[in-house]
């Protein structure tokens, strides 16, 4: 109910008052009155229990309203229900890897027909589209959002292109529209609100880790804007993505973990896994071929890598059941279109694995420069689903895969160097096409306590010097902006390029550290965005009926495509002081300034006195010989 | 002992140093800053002592007074009532009656055919303002209301009152107070009642002698704030066998957006909607054979909104509170569906409503379709009969409460706006009433915590905050003494937003947790050997000047 929410605001209202007042009760029941209605009646009450008791029946009433019969006519009235707005399309490709590894991954869209943008117009009554989204999207004004969350680092030598790639950790990414006038202080409020809405720590980012990319981040969407001002770019390479982050992220779907392709996310299996990405991408797109409206996009992506060879005792063969431990049912009746595709390409003739059940229906797409086929199984046709009525995909892997081919574009990262005073970052690009040359835009954003020395900045490549055609670096600030160095590689044919810059590690102030500081600190990934020459002619044109994972990034020309490939984040050891510091250093201190002004003060403060020098023991022996005697005594 | 004697000064300069530069050096630089706060008129505050001035007009229509009677109008009167709430709240409510005959207009418009016509050419006549009355006496033969009748309550800020049988022989005062029973009621009704002032105190009194009914009806309004979030939420537990379609949008324009305009000056509403499909409710009804229907007990319905609460989720975008509106359509395996009150009758509504949080109503579709029709069946939700629910439970939520009328009184319902002008002004007054108090206790909690807790930095925007909460209350409480009715809500408003800001700043927790047997731990290393030889040698000196002082004596002697 309602107390949960204001819960935590109501503690701060318990410490407050019980501080003001710790004696008196009054301040107390106030807060308590707020706390929860059935507490207070019960409290308030003390007078008696009867009296308590018919209030609380008070507190489901029945509502007595004038219940308007007059027009109740119109239920039988012939409906034509006005064309939908918005539709939901739900979709999920499985593909065996080389490596043993089976890839899943869920693509969920929602079109809304509608501009959060537009002025004077709000947006408040919400179908499919989920309101949270939508009540950020227009408070914030948002052109694009872009936000994952990844478990576990994507393995492009074994596992090939991933369809959306994302970094370890949370990445957000957001254009905002030019109207903007504050896009700090909205960035900000944003975060903290998506943090809230994702459960997730988005409220550490702030202005040290926030970058604003000038080239590396074009708006996927309708719009070709070019003002990197409007544009925000974080990642947490830290944040460990877990069932509470999953939980909020089904409910944004339509028909939520209840039916449809989401009854699969059952987050033992999902999280039991080598590799977790679930994200959210928003943005405007063209409603159809000609473009004269606009509507919104909202994708949910989850990408799953199973690990079946290990969990399978070395048989090769997966079903659904066997990964999520669900089979599918129904699709969601939301959904106007709902499929399962699975990429058959190796396997024309069924001699290296076998699917059953078996479909007639083939596809093909061409995704990531390469034409790929496809069972398609659609979900909303009855005869999916068999006798049983219920749909589990088999697959028996008969022989050994061959190897894969290597990707074309691949990149990793490390740091070099010893000690705890400098180091080099190196990062890797490899171009593996034979005989073409391409550029890439490589970015990377590095926190301020790694002072980076630009002038070691080199580029080789098939050991030669390679010159960056263009560069763009932001010095960092300490303590309010990262680095953001930004170039334009051209990576000759069938080549390895390694970019290094040298580094050094600042000293942090001591309540700067992370609560385990001897962990390290995290170095986003790098971001290498390219485009890459494909293999096939891409298909430049917009068609609605194309699968949802090869209609992603909007394809410009039919030689190539879009790429993006993060590297691996960086751990990077600083120099860890010894936490009893502080005490210690007043100790220390405070003991020197005692011991000079002790010294001090003795030397201001003793009064010298001239000593009457004691006579030698020989002559004392003499004298008292003498008073012995009576003769006079030496002086 | 020139020597000894420039020791001695020595020791008693740097004593002097340490003293005259040192300790207010070390007080200065480790001192926490506090802005002065006007702790006076915050304890002004504590004891409140609220005026609410209510205009009343008593205009007597032609064939209500003997000419004699008449002839000492206009005639003002001005009634004074006390009460002492609890030790440090009072109540003064102060009525100013004028009394004056009937323009020759107001006559024509009271000849209207209906009291319904009547009332609306009276208010075209001319405007009252915001927490005034207007009784219009009419003969007790009039024709205007029905026979048993006595008082008619319109749409805006008038009644008519039938009135009592007066002797012609009686002077006017007599006549007055044989009328003053009669419009105090009108008043109570149409202003504010006693209970409902003493309810809206409810945050700084103790409630022990309010009447179970007002607390009920003020703990089921939702407190105040500036602004709140309307959400209605379409639930259907069953996508697959129904295609619901509601046109909110133009419901919302029609029904709720009225009622809201009205409101406007208490606070800021938004409203928006959503559809929640898969969602149920928490409770399984039970299949009750006697109607052929599930039901849903009232001893169940607490349990219901529980699973339904979490999908609902919160604004994102605001942190205002939240009224529910939920219309929960059964699934076609659990339908009809009907809740039963208490004494196990159907609730012909078939809806209910929760404090503070919002209502639910179920809505039946079951026999919208034949048993053959194709799934999902189409349906057209009737607005209309949600709304009429709905807008009767935000009206409860708002606190617009159901005024219980003495007998012989009709109430002219609020029609298309939602709200009647006397209404809104009731609401006003508690509002209003209930901000002060409100803003009054914050600030006055606050005030007594700072002063508790030296430790706590008192930044200037919070002073600021604290003054200009101070100021907007002794305006507010002017107004409401001045019968501003209207200025008064909006101070309050300012009050209540000044008084939580400061009180919620995030600054005041910063040195809240600093014990004072830490501080010394830090300070002991450099204030032991620093304060030992000057306490030592300022010991000596005194020691040697006593000495001295005693040698000189037994000299003297």
């Amino acid at each position: 109910m309602a107390a949960h929410r204001c819960g935590l605001s109501l503690v701060c209202i318990l410490i407050f008052s019980s501080l003001a007042h710790p004696s008196s009760c009054d301040t107390l029941e106030k807060a308590n009155d707020n706390t929860a209605e059935k507490r207070s009646i019960s409290e308030v009450n003390t007078d008696g229990s009867v009296a308590g008791e018919a209030l609380n029946e008070r507190q489901w009433q029945s509502t007595d309203a004038e219940v308007d019969r007059s027009d109740s006519t119109t239920h039988s009235e012939a409906l034509t229900p006005a064309a939908a707005r918005d539709e939901f399309q739900e979709e999920l490709v499985i593909r065996p890897l080389h490596s043993g590894d089976i890839y899943a991954s869920f693509q969920f869209r929602t079109l809304w027909d509608t501009d959060f943008l537009q002025e004077g117009q709000k947006v408040s009554h919400y179908r499919l589209f989920p309101k949270s989204l939508g009540q950020v999207l227009s408070k914030f004004s948002v052109r694009e959002l872009h936000i994952s969350f990844t478990q576990g680092f994507w393995r492009t030598m074994q596992w090939g292109q991933p369809f959306i790639p994302s970094p370890p950790g949370a990445e957000l990414w957001v254009w905002f529209h030019d109207t903007v006038s504050d896009v700090d202080g909205n960035w900000k409020e944003l975060t903290n609100v998506l943090s809230g809405i994702f459960c997730a720590s988005l409220n550490f980012i702030d202005l040290t880790n926030t970058v604003q990319p000038s080239a590396s981040f074009k708006p996927l969407g309708l719009g070709n804007a070019t003002d990197h001002r409007f544009l925000r770019y974080a990642t947490l390479p830290r944040e460990i993505v877990c069932t509470e982050n999953l939980t909020p992220w089904k409910k944004l779907l339509p028909c939520g973990s209840k039916a449809g392709l989401a009854v699969l996310m059952k987050s033992e299996k999902l999280f039991h896994s080598s590799f977790h990405s679930q994200a959210v991408h928003i943005r405007p797109i063209c409603q159809d071929e000609q473009c004269s409206s606009k509507a919104w996009e909202l994708r949910q992506t989850l990408n799953v890598v199973f690990d079946l060879h290990t969990s399978g005792q070395g048989k090769k063969e997966w079903s659904l059941f066997k990964m999520f431990s669900r089979t599918l049912t129904e699709a969601c009746p939301l959904a106007s279109s709902s499929k399962v595709y699975v990429d058959i390409t190796d396997n024309p003739e069924g001699e290296l694995f076998e699917l059953s059940p078996a479909t007639p229906l083939l596809g093909q797409a061409v995704v990531l420069g390469d034409r790929r086929t496809y069972s398609v199984y659609d979900l909303s046709r009855a005869e999916t689903f068999g006798q049983l009525r219920s749909f589990n995909l088999l697959l028996r892997w008969k022989g050994d895969s061959g190897d894969m081919l290597r990707p074309l574009l691949h990149a990793e990262r490390y740091v070099a160097g010893f000690g705890l005073q400098t180091g080099e970052i190196h990062t890797v690009i490899y171009n593996n096409h034979p005989y073409r040359a391409f550029p890439v835009l490589l970015m990377d954003s590095v926190p301020w306590y790694l002072q980076l020395y630009i002038h070691t900045l080199t580029v080789t490549s098939k050991s030669r010097d390679n010159k960056p055609s263009y560069i763009h670096y932001q010095p960092a600030k300490d303590r309010h902006r990262p680095h953001l160095l930004e170039m334009l590689i051209q990576l000759p044919p069938h080549s390895m390029t390694e970019v290094t810059v040298q580094f050094e590690r600042a000293l942090l102030k001591w309540t700067e550290y992370t609560p385990d500081p001897n962990h390290g600190f995290y170095v986003g990934s790098s971001v290498v965005s390219a485009l890459v020459p494909s293999m096939v002619a891409m298909r430049t044109n917009f068609t609605q009926d194309q699968p949802l994972f090869s209609s992603f990034v909007p394809v410009k020309e039919e030689s190539s495509y879009f790429v993006r490939v993060y590297t691996e984040p960086l751990l990077v050891n600083l120099p860890t002081p010894d936490f009893s510091m502080p005490y210690n250093v007043i100790c220390l201190t405070c003991t020197v300034v005692a011991v000079g002004y002790g010294s001090f003060y003795n030397l201001l403060t003793r009064t010298f006195q001239v000593d009457e020098p004691s006579p030698p023991l020989s002559k004392r022996l003499a004298n008292l010989i003498r008073r012995m005697r009576g003769v006079p005594l030496l002086t | 002992m020139p020597e000894k004697q420039r020791g001695r000064y020595a020791a008693l300069a740097i004593a002097a140093v340490v003293i005259v530069v040192g300790i207010p050096l070390w007080w200065k630089t480790t001192e926490t800053y506090r802005a002065w706060l006007p702790f006076s008129e915050i304890s002004e505050l504590d004891s409140l002592q609220l005026q609410l001035s209510v205009d009343i007009e008593v205009v007597f229509s032609r064939g209500t007074l003997t000419p004699e009677q008449q002839k000492k109008f206009p005639l003002s009167h001005v009634n004074e009532k006390e009460h002492q709430v609890d030790a440090k709240t009072g109540l003064r409510y102060k009525y100013e009656t004028r009394y004056r005959t009937a323009t020759i207009m107001e006559e024509d418009a009271l000849n209207q055919p209906t009291a319904a016509e009547a009332d609306l050419s009276l208010h075209m006549l001319s405007e009252s303002s915001c927490g005034s009355v207007v009784v219009y006496v009419i003969p007790e033969s009039s024709t205007l209301l029905p026979e048993d009748v006595k008082v008619y309550v319109g749409q805006r800020r008038t009644a008519l009152l039938r009135s009592p049988p007066f002797k012609t022989s009686w002077n006017l005062k007599e006549v007055l107070s044989n009328l003053d029973v009669e419009v105090e009621q009108v008043v109570s009704t149409m202003s504010f009642g006693h209970q409902d002032i003493v309810a809206a105190l409810s945050n700084r009194v103790r409630m022990t002698k309010v009447t179970k009914e007002s607390m009920a009806d003020s703990m089921r309004a939702i407190k105040s704030s500036p602004g709140y979030e309307i959400t209605f939420s379409l639930l259907n537990p069953d996508p697959k066998s129904h295609s619901l379609h509601w046109d909110i949008e133009g419901a919302v324009q029609s029904y709720i957006q009225p009622l809201l305009n009205k409101l406007a000056p208490i606070a800021n509403f938004s409203v928006d909607s959503q559809i929640l499909y898969y969602a149920v409710l928490g409770v399984n009804p039970r299949f009750d054979n006697s109607v052929s229907a599930y039901t849903l007990s009232a001893d169940s319905l607490s349990h219901v909104i529980n699973p339904v609460e979490a999908r609902l989720g919160s604004n994102a975008a605001s942190s205002n509170p939240v009224l529910n509106f939920l219309l929960y359509v059964p699934d076609a395996h659990h339908s009809p569906l009907f809740i039963r009150d208490h004494s196990k009758r159907k609730v012909p509504s078939n809806a209910f409503h929760s404090p503070r949080w919002g209502g639910i109503m179920v809505y039946n579709v079951n026999e919208m379709y034949g048993p053959e029709a194709e799934r999902p069946v189409d349906i057209n939700i009737n607005m209309a009969k949600v709304m009429g629910v709905f807008l009767a439970q935000l009206r409860l939520m708002l606190g617009v409460q159901h005024t219980h009328p003495p007998t012989g009184f009709v109430l002219q319902s609020p029609g298309s706006a939602g709200l009647a002008d006397w209404e809104l002004d009731r609401l006003l007054w508690s509002r209003s009433v209930e901000n002060i108090a409100t803003a009054s206790t914050t600030i006055t909690s606050l005030a007594q915590l700072l002063d508790q807790i030296g430790n706590i930095v008192i930044n200037d925007n919070i002073a600021q905050q604290v003054s200009s909460a101070v100021t907007s209350l002794q305006s507010a409480v002017a107004e409401l003494e001045a019968g501003n009715l209207a200025f008064a809500l909006q101070y309050s408003r300012e009050a209540i937003l000044a008084s939580e800001r400061a009180f919620f700043d995030p600054s005041l927790l910063h040195l809240l947790y600093f014990p004072d047997d830490q501080k010394f731990a830090i300070y002991i290393p450099l204030f032991l050997p620093m304060c030992v030889p000057i306490v030592l040698s300022l010991l000596k000196i005194v020691s040697e000047a006593k000495k001295r002082r005693a040698d000189k004596q037994a000299k003297s002697d």
